[in-house]
């Protein structure tokens, strides 16, 4: 992997996160607004040349209306344009707790919609619904490998340094951990959560038990680097010179566990946005309407939304989109700290 | 025959405790199977207390795990709530319908992952070897929700396989030869699937393990001595690939109750996921148990298989 690549692939994932952290501000649209004259509508189609043949240099979308031809198709009404444009004022959306805007990157004037990527069946716009609900599922990968990390490193850190019954007793725990299958530790997990809770606590509670699930891979591999770090000779000769555990720890053992750590995170994120996609696709996770990847995959368990309506495979894409940035900038990664430290 | 022992032993106390464990969870939960019948205004509070009492949720939790444990010993596994039977009559049948679609799956899996693991090792760099590695990374991206939902896409287009179930409405009265083309039709999509969401990881530890042993100086002395490729790579590579194979084999067993759980659900085959999910939905607590400690079980069994095995082909470990 060259240094080029693997700085390019580092832009594209921090490029993701942006979009999904300025939700508010790309998308078009609130993402619970529903316009009930358009579910399903198509991804919008933009337009330089009108329907005189006459060349725009600005693109422009037309209204939609039902096709009066089928039963739920839509037609474009070509008798009034509506430009892009950039910077426009629309719905109201907090950027921070507190911090409130209107602001979008790109909108059309109110009669026109410009759904980029189709609405659902509530006529929702898809695109707004994508990147909020990125947020929710990006957030939850995020959060839960930070709380697994943090549970795996002081438990791995602790058992690898103090060795003996707690090195035991912590080990033992991990097994347990590993040998329930994954998803039935998930489910028990989610099990333990009320049903009915408002999203925002669902949210968290669900990130909590992701992340106590995970715990247990890092916490072994952590152990395995403390173990054998603690053996070198410097760090006998450090002890022999009298430095206390808290000096050891911090000067000679936590800088060798960073890589692992790192590289631990690059794997386990997408596995959390994955587990939270799935949980929230069986209606176990965060509920309607508060968009997540998994509640708008859960929609293609209806048939007829599976045949006829291709965009609703969005979420899809960007679920895959993510997961294959995050293994390679995790091998890339890892890459350069085996070249670092051997 | 004392490492038997000792591996029967250590298995059987993770068994305890992942059921301490779970139940542990499921307690955590509010509310019972009763909670929502209280919102039902037909339905005084009393008729829900009478309720609870009749079925020993108001017991306390000691008591209660002491009811599903001697229950799940004594073979019927606890009791459902949702069904108003012993698990076990639910349970069989289910984990039946799982068995039916992840051993096939298993076996599909294994027969074509070994011979195009050992051949794209010994086409090592070249275009075989180039093309099953571009296919599994592909693959290995593929969550299983999308497989699953794609497939099913595949069959509601085409209308080439029947969609949804084991069996079509009626299968009852067909003859044997029917039935089972019946089963193998609605069985087909699920089984491909799986086999699609496990096979790059089994192909992968195949090749890995594969171009590991060809390295070996036994190897190494073998060729030497001008023994043909072929019964090289039968003879004296795969033999000594074979011990993380047969722990891999372990796993793959033991994940024959848990792998193809969302499967299940999305193509909506009666197995395991769509009672697990239905009876977390409802709170139905022994369900929910029992199904894990099967699952466990079953990943213990699948280890302590592979270990024993070990065991039995590898004299290094015996030592």
């Amino acid at each position: 992997m060259t240094r080029g690549r693997a700085r390019a692939l580092v832009v594209v994932l921090a490029a993701l996160h942006l979009l999904v952290l300025l939700a508010g501000f790309v998308a078009p649209y609130d993402p619970v607004d529903q316009a009930r004259a358009l579910p399903f509508a198509p991804p919008v189609r933009l337009h330089v040349i009108d329907a005189d043949g006459r060349f725009h240099p600005r693109p422009f979308v037309y209204a939609l209306v039902p096709d009066p031809a089928t039963a739920d198709g839509y037609m474009e009404d070509r008798s009034r344009r509506f430009p892009v444009q950039m910077m426009v004022r629309g719905a109201r959306y907090s950027v921070l707790p507190g911090l409130e805007s209107n602001l979008h990157l790109v909108g059309v004037e109110t009669p026109g919609r410009l759904f980029l990527l189709g609405t659902d069946g509530f006529g929702r716009d898809l695109l707004s619904r994508l990147l909020h609900g990125g947020r929710v599922s990006v957030g939850a990968g995020l959060l839960a490998t930070l709380s697994a990390l943090l549970i795996g490193m002081v438990l791995g850190t602790v058992a690898g340094f103090s060795g003996g019954r707690i090195d035991g007793g912590v080990m033992w725990a991990a097994n347990l951990f590993m040998a329930v299958p994954w998803l039935y530790l998930l489910f028990a997990a989610r099990a333990a959560l009320p049903l009915h809770i408002d999203t925002r606590a669902t949210f968290l509670l669900l990130v909590t038990v992701l992340g106590v699930v995970g715990w247990a891979r890092p916490a072994r591999l952590i152990r395995g680097v403390v173990l054998s770090a603690r053996e070198r000779t410097y760090v006998l000769a450090a002890r022999g010179f009298g430095a206390n555990p808290l000096y050891l720890l911090r000067r000679h053992l936590l800088p060798h566990t960073f890589g692992v750590a790192l590289t631990q995170a690059g794997l386990l994120v997408p596995q959390y946005i994955l587990a939270e996609v799935t949980l929230s696709f069986l209606g176990l996770g965060v509920g309607e309407p508060t968009p997540s990847w998994g509640t708008m995959l859960g929609s293609l368990q209806q048939y007829d939304v599976l045949t006829s309506y291709w965009w609703m495979f969005a979420p899809a894409v960007a679920l895959v989109v993510t997961a294959v940035t995050y293994h390679a900038v995790t091998s890339a990664v890892h890459g350069r700290i085996r070249l670092v430290t051997t | 025959m004392r490492v038997v022992f000792r591996y029967v032993a250590r298995s059987l106390i993770t068994l305890a405790s992942v059921s301490v464990f779970s139940f542990l969870l499921l307690e955590l939960a509010p509310g019972d199977f009763f909670t929502d019948l209280r919102a039902e205004t037909r339905v005084g509070p009393e008729t829900v207390e009478a309720l609870r009492n009749q079925y020993g949720l108001t017991r306390s939790p000691l008591a209660r795990y002491w009811q599903w444990l001697q229950s799940f010993v004594s073979g019927d596994l606890g009791f459902s709530l949702a069904h108003r039977a012993p698990v076990a009559s639910v349970l069989w049948v289910r984990a039946g319908n799982t068995l039916l679609l992840t051993v096939p799956a298993l076996l599909v899996t294994w027969a074509l992952a070994l011979p195009l693991g050992i051949w794209a090792a010994r086409r090592r760099g070249r275009w075989p070897d180039r093309l099953c590695g571009g296919a599994t990374s592909t693959l290995l991206a593929l969550p299983d929700l999308l497989v699953a939902l794609l497939l099913l896409l595949l069959a509601l287009r085409t209308g080439l396989f029947p969609t949804g179930g084991m069996l079509s409405p009626g299968a009852e009265d067909m003859s044997v030869t029917a039935r089972v083309r019946d089963f193998a039709a609605h069985a087909f999509l699920p089984l491909c699937a799986l086999v699609v969401t496990t096979l790059p990881a089994v192909f992968r530890h195949v090749r890995a393990s594969m171009i590991e042993a060809a390295g070996a100086p036994a190897v190494q002395a073998a060729r030497g001595l001008g023994i043909r490729p072929s019964r090289l790579t039968l003879r004296f590579v795969l033999p000594l690939a074979a011990n993380p194979l047969v722990s891999l084999a372990g796993l793959s067993i033991a994940t024959l109750l848990s792998a193809s759980l969302l499967i299940e659900v999305v193509m909506s085959w009666p197995g395991l996921g769509p009672l697990l999910v239905e009876a977390l939905l409802a709170k139905d607590v022994h369900v929910v148990l029992s199904a894990s400690m099967l699952a466990t079980g079953l990943l213990v069994l699948g280890n302590l298989a592979a270990d024993l095995t070990l065991v039995g082909i590898d004299p290094r470990i015996r030592a």
